[in-house]
């Protein structure tokens, strides 16, 4: 299975994730964001870090990119988009996935682990998981997730909330909510799911001397499903 | 501008200094050269003060690549792998704009291993504010705590220890201290000394500004009340532009085009290009009209001295300007080619085609002023005699609560949360454990770093205090299993014009130098800050020890939650009740006098050692150094972490239970071993003549003492927990 992983000037996880993809059986290619075309590819990751500083909107100069173009084009053609943190800004940005990421709700950075919920398992990211409730790791300064109240039916109606903030035994309530997102979402689809958008590092839990090892099973999962 | 006496003294330079320069030049300076000068001489760039007594730190080793001298210091850890690191203070600055200024100082930071040509993997910090009752406090933690979370997290550098403490002797002097690691391969360290004639000096980085002029003289000096005008001074800090040097130098270095390579930190230009001369013993000319610069019509004067951030200066090889070029466009770094090396033993600038300097560089840095400043001897204070009824009047569960709530006892969670501790993907443990540790990529090794420093301790004894920093760095590296390799060391003190606050700087170094020779830890890096006194008000002596160890193969490294019940929890090294100086003796008894506890070099270095094989061996589950709060304090953080209980029964001591629970004699831990292995343990401690005794044993719930008190695990966290996050909220 063939993956790319762009870098942006300011990445800073897009080696982590070159180290998770390759680990679980990608064969994954960097991607200087500079270049014009994508190389043949079964997953896109935009990872996470401060592109351009995300001195600007975060995410929103990254969005214009040239490499940008063809990422668009690829998951508008319905190949596999996973924008993870900053990527996840980026995606929002692109407009390839609704809504904005504002600050977190007290203002700070938060680097801590959180338990997510998976809302939606018809879909290649997350089809086949035995679990509902994965443990992540976030490490954000704008991950509070917010949309109008027309984008919040249509993204329901469309089933396309992927994972929630929640607890160990995967209750979604506000004390739950690192960063004050709305609904308390983690992460979001595309109407047609090939797109993913989240602010949790699955890359940061591979093994288990780091914070956890529930990357792993997604990852694993994530390769199966696309073979 | 003519330039007089009373002009230099303006530039922070003293009247002698002042004589001494026309003399030697055979002139009087222009305005140029004489903020050259300032920016070369003053305390922070040129050690006047100190470098006499760093002369006597022990530097050398068998592990030690590089000691001080360079950006940073550089280690062995094996497999032709090495480790770079060095901490270095921003107090001055970051007082000013707390922001900004800790931003800047752990950008500082990075850029002196990456200059070597390491990549960073890890930062670490120790920031020291006033009192929690002082007006300023508050904010002054919230924007330090934000700077270098703002430039660290942007980096993608994960931030994986600090230490943070309150006293009042802060109030107007916070101290923010960074550290980094870096890992490079041991055939590709980069160093700063020059070779060559005709050889291009190029200029990287970013443009060059107005901010920061004078920086390093403002460091140099004691505060006032015009402090507020001083804040021009400080440097305003772009985490993504060093990100991008970062990588556009890394890619550079992995090529052969550079031959010196030196980053503009402190004194920026001025004092990269003469660092870079003076160890190639060379010459060096440079035309001013070429440094990239981001604001019209600054002078030779501004350009020489601004120290706007994320720049560097490199000499490289002839014709491989454009292979170099090519790398920093690709980064869309400025680059320029501004002067070269010369055989003149000059530093010669230009600005319009004219010559606007022309100092020979031994004059800056040989002929620098150094200075055997008078200083005062410490006695050691008496010893308090605390009488047993009003020991006796104490619950033990009171003070508990009250040393573990306490502001520098608590838990430091809502700051650690704040930093990236996990990017890089490597970080095996976190903040908030005796060492933060993250592994060699792709490797079994991993490295452990520790920063420590106990100014309470220093201010009772320096001699003693300075000792016992170095051994609590020593121990918290052992308590998570690695071999203790090297220190970094960042002097904070107060002026050293005065003759109290230079004797505490003397007799501290004198301590660190005693402890690191004994325990085979040399000093391989650091810096020092004095001058940190407002009007005529100094710090306690604060010297920030930060320690470097290796943990050969990272499934042995230990952390400090207690792993399961029914498991025994030892007390290694002896409890003799020293109560002098703790935080209970402090705070609880109010009773501020006293000798800080005594350091016993032999106990350190044969306790430390003795675990370091116990854990070699499998034997050692948990373990903790006993440190400030005293044994209660230390098994307390340990059924917090791991959530389990202990039941305690204090042994047939003489002393007093709440000098027992709550002293803070030194060389002590706490390990937890399984039943079976006791006897074993046993063996080898008594073989080893280490002194040990049975704390209690492990339990599901609830810290029960001596079967009357009992404390839950819940109770513990919120004591532990609540302190900084109501303060802050």
């Amino acid at each position: 299975m063939k993956s790319s992983v762009i870098t942006f000037p300011g990445s800073n996880c897009d080696r982590d994730m070159d180290v998770a993809l390759k680990k679980f059986g990608f064969n994954n290619k960097m991607v200087w964001h500079d270049d014009n075309e994508l190389p043949k590819s079964d997953l896109v990751v935009l990872p996470g870090g401060f592109s351009y500083g995300d001195y600007l909107r975060c995410g929103s100069m990254a969005s214009k990119s040239k490499i940008m173009q063809s990422v668009i084009n690829f998951a508008k053609s319905g190949g596999l988009v996973m924008g993870i943190c900053n990527g996840f800004q980026i995606l929002v940005e692109t407009g390839l996935v609704p809504g904005v990421l504002l600050r977190n709700k007290y203002l700070e950075f938060i680097c801590k682990n959180v338990f997510v919920k998976l809302d939606n398992k018809e879909n290649t990211y997350f089809k086949n998981l035995n679990k509902d409730v994965l443990e992540f790791h976030i490490a954000h300064n704008e991950g509070n997730y917010f949309c109008t109240k027309d984008q919040l039916k249509e993204i329901k109606d469309n089933n396309q909330i992927a994972i929630y903030y929640c607890n160990s035994e995967g209750k979604i309530e506000d004390q739950y909510n690192p960063n004050g997102s709305i609904k308390n979402i983690a992460g979001i689809f595309n109407k047609e799911k090939n797109v993913l958008g989240m602010m949790p590092h699955p890359e940061r839990m591979i093994d288990q001397s780091l914070s956890g090892e529930d990357g792993s099973i997604f990852f694993k999962n994530l390769i199966n499903n696309i073979k | 501008m003519e330039v007089n006496e009373q002009i230099a003294i303006d530039h922070g330079l003293k009247s002698d200094e002042y004589k001494k320069i026309c003399q030697l030049l055979k002139r009087i300076p222009n305005i140029t050269e004489l903020g050259i000068f300032s920016a070369m001489w003053n305390e922070h760039c040129s050690y006047k003060s100190s470098r006499l007594h760093l002369k006597k730190l022990p530097t050398k080793g068998k592990k030690v690549i590089q000691g001080p001298g360079e950006n940073a210091g550089v280690i062995d850890i094996e497999d032709g792998d090495a480790i770079v690191f060095k901490i270095e203070s921003h107090n001055h600055p970051s007082f000013i704009e707390p922001y900004q200024g800790a931003a800047t100082g752990v950008g500082g930071i990075m850029r002196d291993v990456f200059t070597m040509g390491a990549r960073p993997i890890a930062n670490l910090n120790s920031i020291h504010f006033g009192s929690p009752q002082h007006k300023k406090t508050k904010n002054l933690l919230r924007g330090v705590v934000h700077g270098i979370g703002g430039y660290g997290n942007c980096m993608g550098v994960p931030t994986i220890a600090g230490q943070t403490s309150f006293d009042s002797s802060y109030n107007g002097n916070i101290l923010v201290n960074a550290m980094t690691l870096g890992l490079v391969k041991k055939n590709k360290i980069f160093y700063s000394k020059a070779a060559g004639l005709n050889k291009p000096v190029i200029y990287v980085g970013s443009k060059t500004g107005r901010d920061g002029i004078h920086g390093a003289s403002m460091a140099s000096a004691s505060f006032d009340e015009k402090i507020e005008e001083k804040k021009p001074t400080v440097q305003v800090g772009d985490p993504f532009t060093e990100k991008l040097l970062l990588e556009a130098c890394l890619e550079l270095m992995s090529g052969d085009s550079i031959i010196a390579i030196q980053d503009m930190g402190a004194a920026g230009l001025t004092s990269s290009s003469i660092e870079m001369a003076s160890k190639g013993n060379l010459g060096i000319e440079i035309d001013l009209n070429k440094v990239p610069c981001r604001e019209t019509k600054m002078t030779p004067y501004e350009i020489m001295l601004s120290e706007s951030q994320e720049r560097m200066l490199i000499v490289l090889e002839n014709g491989k300007e454009e292979i170099a070029k090519k790398i920093f466009d690709k980064w869309n770094l400025d680059f320029a080619v501004i002067g070269k090396t010369t055989n003149s033993k000059n530093i010669e600038l230009f600005f319009n085609r004219e010559q606007v300097a022309k100092i020979p560089v031994n004059i800056l840095v040989e002929n620098s002023p150094m200075y055997d400043r008078k200083w005062k001897k410490s006695k050691l204070p008496k010893k308090n005699k605390i009488k047993n009824e009003v020991l006796n009047k104490l619950k033990i569960k009171d003070v508990l609560k009250k040393v573990l709530s306490n502001q520098n006892i608590c838990s430091k969670e809502w700051i650690w949360q704040q930093y990236d501790h996990t990017v890089m993907g490597d970080t095996i443990q976190k903040p908030g454990g005796d060492s933060g540790v993250v592994r060699i990529h792709g490797t079994n090794k991993a490295v452990a770093a520790s920063v420590d420093s106990s100014a309470v301790y220093c201010w009772a004894h320096p001699l003693t205090g300075g000792k016992q920093v170095v051994a609590e760095s020593w121990r918290n590296l052992i308590s998570v299993g690695a071999t203790p390799i090297a220190i970094t060391n960042c002097l904070n003190f107060g002026s050293p014009e005065k003759e109290e606050s230079m004797g505490e700087f003397v007799e501290c170094v004198q301590g660190i130098g005693e402890a690191s020779k004994y325990l085979n830890f040399p000093v391989v890096s650091g810096n020092v800050s004095f001058y940190n006194q407002t009007k005529e008000v100094g710090i306690k002596p604060t010297p920030s020890i930060g320690g470097v160890g290796l943990i050969k193969d990272y499934a042995k490294m230990i952390s400090m939650d207690l792993k399961e019940i029914d498991n025994l929890v030892l007390i290694i090294g002896k409890t003799e009740g020293h109560i002098d100086q703790s935080l209970f003796a402090r705070t609880i008894l109010d009773e501020k006098n006293g000798p800080p506890p005594e350091v016993n070099l032999f106990n350190e270095k044969n306790n430390g050692e003795t675990i370091l094989n116990l854990i070699d061996k499998g034997y050692v589950k948990s373990a903790h150094d006993i440190s400030l709060g005293g044994l209660l304090v230390a098994i307390s953080k340990m059924c917090i972490k791991g959530n389990k209980g202990i039941k305690i029964s204090k042994s047939k001591n003489l002393i007093n239970e709440i000098e027992y629970f709550f002293a803070e004699d030194q060389g002590r831990y706490l390990i937890e071993v399984n039943k079976d292995d006791l006897k074993e343990v046993t063996k080898i401690l008594n073989k080893n003549s280490v002194h040990h005794e049975e704390l209690g044993i492990i339990t599901q719930n609830d810290m029960i003492i001596n079967e009357k008190t009992k404390v839950t695990i819940d109770e513990l966290k919120s004591y532990y927990t609540n302190w900084l996050l109501k303060f802050m909220s």
